[in-house]
């Protein structure tokens, strides 16, 4: 009974450490390393929401291959540890104001979900939730947009080339 | 007790309003374009997880919130892969990946 709260809790914590130190650390290396632990430990949460898929899904290309070219960049532009600067208050104040704001709107908008309240238990049958699902909805509802995504990646996979290459001198 | 031992769909959505919050004010401080666009990532999945969320616990829970994440995570890949390559074509021409120094278009 206890196992599901204390699940949650592990991961929620660990989720917002990892995130404040993807912001917060000055070596950009590290700043990667701790996005994917973050990306991981969201994997695991998507699975305690009985999303398997999902769990693959993100660990695959967020960890995996999302991860390897932000390193990969990193490394390619030997990029050092930002030199020690002053801590820029004034910026900080702003964006943390900004941030709360929005934060108050969120709160605000929390006590109106519907169903909100509802209670997770993995006692409780998860909708069907696997991968065939998926892939029949995928080749039957939503087959346009898995074709405009074919052609998309097409695109990015050109641009990404015609951007990379050295100009012609 | 009661909002500690019961995870709700609250619970979750409460999360991914945090970490959403987390990448804005990653943005919004750093210099670092890679930094910022890490920020970026963990708002993007920040959403992945509200919409993971509410496919569960919906009324009727249903595959279609998944299948976004799906298509986010495809695009956001690409975006990542063109974003990247961005940067690495705006080193060539200034050799650096700070904003401060990119002020070309200010007036």
């Amino acid at each position: 009974m206890m196992l599901e709260p204390l699940t949650f809790w592990i991961l929620a914590i660990g989720l917002i450490v990892a995130a404040w130190s993807v912001i917060l650390q000055r070596n950009p290396v590290a700043s990667a390393l701790s996005l994917a632990a973050g990306f991981v430990l969201l994997g695991i949460l998507f699975l305690t929401l009985g999303s398997s898929f999902l769990m693959m899904a993100q660990i695959i290309v967020y960890a995996g291959a999302v991860m390897v070219l932000f390193l990969f960049i990193i490394m390619l532009l030997d990029l050092k540890t930002e030199e020690k600067r002053p801590v820029p208050y004034a910026r900080l104040t702003v964006a943390v104001l900004i941030a709360a704001a929005f934060g108050c709107f969120l709160g605000t908008a929390l006590t109106v979900v519907p169903r909100g309240g509802e209670v997770l238990s993995w006692a409780q049958p998860a909708p069907p939730m696997d991968a065939g699902r998926i892939g029949e909805l995928l080749f039957a509802k939503y087959v346009l947009p898995f074709e405009v995504t074919g052609v998309l990646l097409l695109v990015a996979t050109v641009g990404v080339i015609v951007l990379g290459k050295k100009e012609a001198k | 007790m009661e909002p500690v031992t019961q995870i709700t769909l609250n619970h979750y959505l409460a999360l991914s309003g945090v970490l959403f919050m987390i990448g804005l004010i990653g943005v919004m401080l750093r210099r670092n374009i890679i930094v910022i666009y890490m920020g970026l990532e963990l708002m993007l999945n920040a959403a992945n997880l509200a919409l993971v969320a509410f496919s569960r616990f919906g009324a009727a829970p249903n595959l279609d919130g998944q299948v976004m994440v799906f298509f986010i995570i495809t695009v956001a890949a690409a975006e990542v892969a063109v974003g990247l390559a961005l940067m690495v074509a705006l080193y060539r021409l200034k050799q650096t990946t700070n904003t401060g120094d990119l002020t070309s278009l200010k007036f």
